[in-house]
């Protein structure tokens, strides 16, 4: 068998090598942006490859040749191939959408020479974080996606996006300081930060400091996946960015603090200490968050809220730790960043067309432009959960492993989580009335939307739609990359072949220890 | 086998410099939230360095003997740690400059718009409004610039819409 592990690398090295390049190359925008396309375009095919090939096991490089432990090593596993696959593809539809709306724009609005650099950046830090086996490296791709978005959210500086970015990047930086003490305390605990390593190390260690370190490496990504009650930063920072930029991070940021949580809790406390309280938190962030996104007026700020909501779906599905809710949890963080990715795009065409996000302001765009009620009438839908769409498959899922599960405060849950599909169909029916039915307060004039901003978005809508019809070996897929989660085994072995060492030059010196 | 039990200096001074940062976190100025984090980065460096066991010899091989090196992998660890700690203070101090240049001091604000559907909430009023209701306020721009808290004892302020 051909090794094909010289795949692994490449969604980071791409979009790395290809951001200098962009930055080098700020004087002809042009270039720029074909560099940054073609880059995105092989990101992807790399990834898609890394989804067929680590289905048929966890593919391992050991970076620069050391040895695991030692080294650094990079995972593609079903996990985190199917997390690259949609996060490139989504990042992809995003990029051509703003390429689009920098040529319609005069030069105020359109993306300055920086943004580029700066997106390419943001994509290999989010496939550093998906394929890091390494605690410390995917500290530091984290930091890499942070500081990125860092620059995004604070584009061109006005004063209310310096006031929402400075909220933003102190409550990300608390978040990694927690983050750091995690590893520093995980370190000190096991000596070593390797996450095969330590799958294997901390079990051995005493309950209780075991219990401590869960807890903060908790905290970190919960305050980075947005879970009630340290969610309170992204409804508020979110909605200030530039369309696009809004909906990559909705779209991929909060779903790189889920992933850390999945692959945490399965890999290195798998007894499930905290099962419960993620319960309650996953009940709280669903039924909190819908509750704001249904008071809000604005409708990017709904958006946000709506965000912060499913989020508590998937903790949901995390909490439960079987491999029905792994299954389905996996399922729909794959379904929910390209919906909430499309939703966030089609607002940027509903401010472009109705001149405003807010819902008082909006009214009768369905007569104006029916292609972009229809655009924002299938993902609405679709988070929503009817039938048979994707959002109904990913619920459908989550309360059935639930019922598995039996317990009381899984029935709970599962109550929870209708209450809040049936609230979200009632914020975003109640928007679809305001922006596109009702009448505007003074008639807007006919727009034409542009075709390079209207193709990415159906793009990303049909990719949705794709999602409910390969449902079934999709939602095998994950059902398969779950039970390799819940085994632990498989990864551990493709890391470690020998329990010890991996593959590299370390081997002499594992054998000076013996 | 290296001895695992704490420098209590260290302890102690992690200690300080955590309570002190997290002191700061709470200012409303973005200057002492930097410092704040700054700090609060430098405690976790320092539990690093604890973290790797006692001080030993330099971690060279061949020149020193094995037994009797500090552990390298933390002090690995805090250099990167530092380097992104000095990327991220030179962006928040960007930020806090910008926030100057826009406004004249560098307080970190309310949204504007959080603070407007909490208004509606206290007088009972519904979000989102029709023709007939009241006219929304002005652009989220126009009122960040005019919302200044310590100024107003952190009541909600009215804000005179035209």
């Amino acid at each position: 068998m051909t090794d094909y592990t010289w795949i692994v690398p490449l969604p980071v090295v791409i979009p790395l090598s290809a951001a200098g390049l962009a930055l080098a190359l700020y004087r002809r925008p042009n270039v720029q942006r074909l560099v940054t396309v073609v880059a995105l375009a092989l990101v992807l095919v790399a990834s898609v490859a890394l989804l067929v090939l680590a289905d048929d096991g966890p593919l391992v490089v050991d970076v620069g040749g050391w040895a695991a432990p030692v080294g650094i090593d990079l995972v593609a596993d079903r996990l985190s191939a199917l997390m690259l696959t949609i996060s490139s593809a989504v990042t992809l539809c995003v990029l051509l959408y703003s390429l689009a709306q920098g040529n319609e724009d005069d030069e105020e609005s359109a993306p300055v020479s920086i943004y580029h650099p700066t997106y390419l950046v943001l994509t290999a830090g989010v496939a550093n974080a998906f394929l890091s086996g390494d605690l410390f490296n995917l500290y530091v791709g984290f930091e890499i996606l942070l500081a990125a978005s860092y620059v995004l959210i604070t584009l061109g500086g006005t004063g209310e996006r310096i006031r929402a970015g400075t909220i933003y990047i102190v409550v990300a930086l608390l978040s990694s300081v927690l983050f750091l003490v995690a590893i520093a305390m995980i370190y000190a605990a096991t000596g070593t930060v390797n996450l095969a390593q330590l799958a294997i190390r901390l079990p051995e260690i005493d309950p209780g400091v075991s219990l401590v370190l869960q807890v903060l490496l908790l905290l970190a990504f919960a305050i980075k996946a947005a879970v009630f009650p340290l969610s309170a930063w992204l409804p508020d920072s979110y909605p200030t960015a530039p369309a696009p930029v809004t909906a990559v991070f909705a779209g991929l940021l909060t779903k790189v603090g889920v992933y850390a949580i999945i692959r945490t809790q399965t890999l290195l406390f798998p007894d499930g200490r905290l099962d419960d309280a993620l319960m309650w938190a996953a009940l709280a962030t669903m039924v909190i968050g819908i509750l704001g996104a249904v008071a809000q007026d604005d409708i990017k700020r709904l958006l946000s809220f709506t965000l912060v909501s499913h989020i508590g779906f998937m903790v949901f599905g995390i909490a439960l730790a079987t491999d029905l809710g792994y299954t389905a949890a996996i399922y729909y963080v794959a379904h929910h960043i390209t919906v909430q990715t499309a939703l966030f795009l089609v607002v940027g065409l509903v401010e472009r067309a109705g001149g405003s996000t807010s819902l008082t302001k909006l009214g009768g765009l369905a007569k104006l432009t029916p292609v972009l009620a229809i655009l924002f009438f299938v993902p609405a839908m679709n988070l929503g959960g009817i039938p048979p769409l994707s959002g109904f498959l990913g619920k459908i899922g989550l309360i059935e492993a639930g019922v598995q599960m039996g317990t009381p405060l899984a029935y709970v849950l599962v109550v929870g989580s209708v209450l809040t599909s049936l609230l979200t169909l009632y914020a975003l029916v109640k928007a679809w009335n305001k922006a596109f039915w009702q009448t505007p307060e003074e008639p807007r004039p006919p727009v034409r939307l542009p075709f390079g901003m209207v193709a990415p978005t159906a793009a990303l809508v049909a990719v949705g739609l794709l999602l409910t019809v390969a449902a079934g070996p999709l939602y095998a897929y994950t059902e398969r990359a779950a039970v390799s989660l819940t085994e632990r085994t498989p990864y551990v072995d493709a890391v470690l072949p020998d329990g010890e060492r991996g593959q590299g030059v370390s081997d002499d010196v594992a054998e000076d220890e013996q | 086998m290296i001895d695992m039990s704490p420098n209590i200096v260290l302890v102690v001074t992690i200690g300080v410099l955590f309570a002190t940062g997290v002191y700061l976190l709470l200012e409303r100025s973005l200057s002492r939230v930097l410092i704040g984090v700054i700090l609060i980065g430098n405690g976790a460096n320092l539990l690093f360095l604890v973290a790797g066991g006692a001080a030993g010899r330099p971690p060279i091989v061949g020149d020193e003997p094995e037994g009797q090196m500090s552990d390298p992998l933390p002090q690995a660890m805090v250099l990167t740690a530092i380097v992104i700690t000095l990327g991220m203070t030179a962006f928040l101090l960007a930020l806090a400059y910008r926030s100057w240049q826009l406004h004249r001091h560098d307080e970190v604000q309310d949204d504007v718009e959080d603070r407007r559907i909490a208004q509606l909430a206290a007088v009972d009023e519904r979000a989102v409004t029709d023709l007939d209701t009241e006219v929304a306020a002005g652009s989220l721009d126009e009122e960040a610039a005019e919302a200044r808290d310590e100024t107003d004892q952190g009541a909600p302020r009215r804000v005179v819409r035209p």
